[in-house]
């Protein structure tokens, strides 16, 4: 089903929030962009009163794109905004909400503020996280998924080909974390360790097999033109993904929303909280 | 392994493990004896704790060439024990802190001792040694004094080397006499080299000479012994009382607080001891075994259970005895239990002549072994890795003395925790990212299959554990590079493990490269000197890091000259392709031959400006060819992203040549001239040897593999290709 999807259009309408700050531009640009590639719907979410002004100042702002035949909408409503931009996305049956980061002080690391964090963990549809939205396009070169065994997997991949095949991007890794956990032998000795570093290659074995009947079910037209590389990885499950996005320098890491979010995980982070309290480039989380 | 073998070379090895047992058992008789009395225990409880621990140990434990017994490290606490709980309370606490330790084992915490930073790990080991030197001193002199606080035994010392001075008594005199006489032979003993006298070692020196000196009163002067009684051991059991008449134990005072006060300082030092004593002991084994600590805690946890209940003292792994075993040839298990062995016999055989022995020889031991724990060469070796380490050292210490080993050890802790966030001048960096799991591993998807480790954030003692547990999964015949890149600070205590990481992955033939921490400063030269990330880098006067020196050393090996400075100079780059959409920052750590021809360098680059930069840092190989060649740039063929800037070029193929064509990315506009260059001999070299990213601009040639430092192998392995692709390439001439 998902592949069949692929042919089509992936994300039908896109979502932006639209606030008035330095970064109006970048944000608008990148958004308006994503959407032509897809073909998209581009709905600009602004909470607070509706006014000429505003309306006209976002108007001017994506022009370019509304001559090369943009399909967008405006809303205005007011209210909380996590709850105004969740109802929207819902009404308007978003696809994908794109939201952008901060950026900290030393200009090395990018965060999530609380609105944008709400957002995540909430949202039902995916999420476009974007650390340094540019008004000029960046190339994307390499884009990162993950390969955990877990039904959303499928998509997260299928997305990251479709994506990649839509923005051009050379290479594809896609990352298999396996955890302490998975291979259950503790190191102690010289014994345990030889008998880990056996359970170790079986499971990255396993691994690969899973990943390539995934890949296998992609149409050979989203394939051609990428490098596809595995790469089995032990550390966090969620963490370590980011740090291995960072080392590789990746341009966009593809992850599967989590199962759930409940108040204990945001006191003992896992998975995408990780993820959401430090960016290692832009994220995109499937749902 | 068949499991035949290892029979049969069991029962090979065990003639060498039963004589080096026995060898252990003669330093371990007089130690224990010393320790215990030091513990105001029984003397015999000491030996029966290495009689308890050497059987079960050995036959439970996880470690190879390991020895048990009682240890140095626990005589305060077992002091404080004996005093405030009396020894039938005492022996209750030795049984609990045995489950605790064993619980330990159980739990897997065999990692407990890497979570406290290695200074206050010194201080109170120092301390623990000013506490036995401070008390027994006294002793040694034939002064027993009984004081409430252990720093008055210090101060007192100078009074009670003038009362020997005055001594009257000759009881007295002749025990400090005796008492001198043994540290002096403790002192000297390694001096003296000569194959006779290292027969039997020091400690045994003592009780021979000793016994012998009692026995030439009696039966050649026929007159008592002239040392005071009172500086005499105690009448020692004899074996079947030893077996029949075990101790009373009273678990009376088990609902307070002093008795779990008592049970936990026991457990803590026990197992710290134990542990660190089996880290350094697998570095002395000629194999290179790895011990299960895990199990060994168990085992010794078990002793310590068994022991209590026969009237011993707390079993631990101890590092002296354990390294005679080695010195000896003790390969096995078997040499512990054997050590065990001997001991029986001489209790045997010997247990009346044992109170032939003056306390003050037994003592003299006693205070060589606490000035060893806190020599003076210890504290300029700490203060050769950097001042704040003197700092935490000397506060572990005096807290320890003062207020005990649980405070003791908590403030070292604080203090470095303290230390940590000034010198950063940031506490959200550790507080932030405490809980984060900040590594990750993999293996690198090249031929050589790296394990890559990468460190983020910040690794100190406090989360080091994270770090050990990647690094423990590795076997150590493999190669690992640990990138710090990511990394603001690193530790000392980190430094030091990381070393002796290396010097293990090395002594078994497998490389540990740490690379990243170039940038970083550090505050001395001590190779385990903490790193932080400098904020503002300096051009000069920054002190090189192990990789640097081992560049350094690279420099001399090939005959190259070595300079770690920054070189803004670098116009020499620009002409090449891959440099058209990146800007070179700066080069550092140039490795030049002596006519300039070719250099192997780091660099820094960024690519991208402003909000999308990004800095990169990479080692190259640059070869100047004095000559004309066609531009080119050849690549794996797969690794497109690289030549992403070149792609108006299509691949060149040699129909000759399909494999190479295949497997190379070659690129460059005069296609004819590449062709003329790329002769059989040359692809030839291209295809039997590692891929590298190599490109021409005209007349000279850049090479490098990864967009990231390069470990020290990998450099010589990056020389090595360069020199032998400058001998292949077609000489116009």
């Amino acid at each position: 089903m998902i592949i069949k999807h692929l042919n089509n259009k992936i994300f039908q309408t896109i979502g932006i929030g639209v606030a008035f700050s330095p970064n109006l531009k970048a944000n608008l640009y990148e958004a308006a962009r994503l959407s032509l590639f897809f073909e998209s719907k581009l709905v600009l979410i602004h909470v607070g009163e509706q006014s000429d002004e505003k309306k006209q100042q976002i108007l001017d702002t994506i022009q370019p794109f509304i001559k090369d035949n943009l399909n967008y909408e405006l809303v205005f409503k007011t209210g909380n905004p996590v709850d105004v931009i969740l109802s929207v996305s819902e009404e308007k049956k978003i696809d994908l909400l794109i939201l952008g980061a901060l950026q900290k002080e030393n200009f090395v690391q990018y965060y999530l503020g609380t609105i944008a964090r709400k957002i995540t963990r909430q949202a039902n549809c995916s999420i476009l996280l974007l650390i340094k939205p540019s008004v000029e396009r960046l190339p994307c070169k390499h884009i990162v998924v993950n390969g955990l065994d877990n039904p959303k997997t499928k998509q997260a991949i299928s997305t990251a080909y479709y994506m990649s095949h839509k923005l051009q991007s050379k290479k594809i890794t896609i990352v298999e974390e396996i955890t302490k956990q998975e291979v259950a032998v503790s190191v102690d000795d010289d014994e345990s360790l030889r008998k880990s570093a056996i359970i170790k290659e079986r499971l990255k074995m396993r691994e690969d097999s899973r990943i390539n009947r995934i890949i296998s079910e992609i149409p050979d037209i989203y394939k051609s033109q990428i490098v596809t590389k595995t790469q089995p990885i032990f550390g966090k499950r969620g963490y370590s993904i980011g740090h291995y996005a960072q080392y590789v320098r990746a341009d966009l890491l593809v992850m599967n929303a989590p199962i759930k979010t409940s108040f204990w995980d945001r006191i003992f982070p896992h998975d995408i909280e990780y993820i959401l309290s430090e960016l290692p480039t832009d994220v995109l989380i499937i749902q | 392994m068949p499991k035949k073998n290892n029979i049969a070379l069991f029962f090979k090895q065990l003639p060498k493990n039963i004589f080096s047992g026995f060898v252990v058992s003669l330093i371990a008789l007089p130690l224990g004896l010393g320790l215990a009395m030091a513990s105001d225990a029984p003397a015999i409880a000491g030996v029966i704790t290495a009689i308890v621990g050497g059987v079960i140990v050995s036959i439970l434990g996880g470690s190879h060439v390991t020895i048990t017994g009682p240890g140095n490290g626990l005589v305060g606490v077992t002091l404080v024990a004996i005093t405030t709980l009396g020894l039938e309370g005492a022996y209750a606490a030795i049984i609990c802190s045995g489950v605790l330790i064993m619980l330990l084992g159980f739990l897997r915490m065999g990692n407990l001792a890497d979570f406290f930073p290695s200074s206050a790990i010194q201080g109170m080991l120092a301390a623990i040694g000013l506490i036995i030197l401070g008390k027994q001193f006294h002793i040694m002199f034939g002064h027993k004094i009984t004081r409430e606080n252990t720093i008055d035994y210090l101060v007192e010392i100078p009074y009670t080397i003038n009362d020997a001075l005055h001594y009257e008594n000759t009881g007295l005199i002749y025990a400090a006499a005796a008492g001198i006489l043994s540290l002096a032979i403790m002192m000297f003993y390694p001096k003296l080299r000569n194959k006779y006298w290292h027969l039997i070692p020091a400690p045994m020196w003592i009780v021979v000479l000793s016994i012998g000196f009692s026995y030439y009163f009696e039966l050649v002067l026929h007159q008592v012994n002239p040392i005071s009684k009172d500086y005499m051991i105690p009448a020692i059991p004899s074996f079947a009382e030893i077996t029949t008449q075990l101790p009373k134990i009273s678990f009376a005072k088990i609902g307070g607080l002093a008795f779990w006060g008592s049970v936990l300082s026991l457990t803590l030092i026990a197992s710290i001891e134990s542990l660190l004593s089996i880290k350094a002991v697998d570095k002395l084994d000629p194999e290179r075994r790895r011990s299960n600590v895990n199990r060994d805690l168990k085992a010794l946890g078990l002793g310590t259970v068994a022991s209590g209940f026969v009237g011993g003292l707390n079993v631990v792994t101890v590092i002296a005895r354990s390294s005679v075993n080695v010195n000896n040839g003790g390969t096995n298990r078997s040499a512990n239990f054997s050590h065990a062995f001997f001991l029986v016999v001489f209790i045997v055989v010997f247990s009346t002549q044992l109170t032939r022995i003056p306390l003050p020889a037994l003592m003299a031991i006693l205070v060589y072994t606490g000035y060893k724990l806190a020599s003076p060469d210890l504290i300029k070796k700490i203060f050769s890795v950097g001042k704040e380490q003197l700092l935490i050292f000397f506060v572990t210490l005096l807290t320890t003395l003062k207020f005990g080993l649980i405070l003791g050890i908590t403030a070292g802790v604080i203090i470095t925790i303290i230390i940590h966030f000034i010198i950063n001048k940031n506490v959200t960096l550790f507080l932030r990212h405490w809980i984060k799991p900040n590594v990750l591993m993999f293996k690198e998807d090249d031929h050589k299959s790296n394990y890559y480790v990468s460190v983020k954030h910040f690794c100190t003692f406090a989360n080091f554990y994270r770090l050990k547990q990647k690094l423990d999964a590795i076997s150590t015949v493999d190669d690992v590079i640990v990138d710090f890149s990511m990394c603001d600070f690193v530790d000392h205590t980190v430094m030091e493990n990381l070393n002796n990481y290396q010097s293990t992955f090395t002594k078994n033939g497998g490389h540990f490269d740490i690379i990243g921490l170039d940038m970083h400063d550090a505050d001395s030269k001590h190779p385990f000197a903490l790193r932080k990330i400098a904020a503002v880098p300096k051009l000069f006067g920054y002190n090189l890091t192990k990789r640097q020196e081992n560049l350094e050393s690279i420099a001399q090996d090939y005959d190259l000259t070595y300079s770690a400075d920054k070189n803004k100079d670098t116009v020499f780059l620009d002409p090449f392709l891959f440099f058209k959409t990146k800007q070179p920052n700066y080069i550092y750590n140039e490795l030049k031959d002596n006519n300039s021809d070719s250099k192997l360098f780091d660099i820094e680059f960024s690519e991208g400006e402003f909000i999308a930069k990004e800095v990169i840092r990479t080692s190259m190989l640059h070869i100047d060819l004095h000559e004309t060649i066609p531009i080119f740039s050849l690549d794996r063929e797969t690794i497109m992203n690289k030549v992403y800037a070149i792609a108006g070029f299509t691949d060149i193929n040699f129909e000759d040549h399909p494999d190479f064509s295949k497997r190379f990315h070659l690129v460059g506009e005069h296609k004819e001239d590449i062709k003329r260059f790329f002769t059989n001999e040359l692809i030839h070299f291209f295809e039997s040897n590692p891929y590298y990213h190599i490109e021409s601009n005209g007349n000279s040639l850049l090479i490098f593999s990864k967009q990231r430092l390069a470990s020290t192998k990998e450099i010589k392995a990056l020389l090595d290709f360069g020199k032998r692709l400058k001998d292949v390439i077609p000489n116009k001439k």
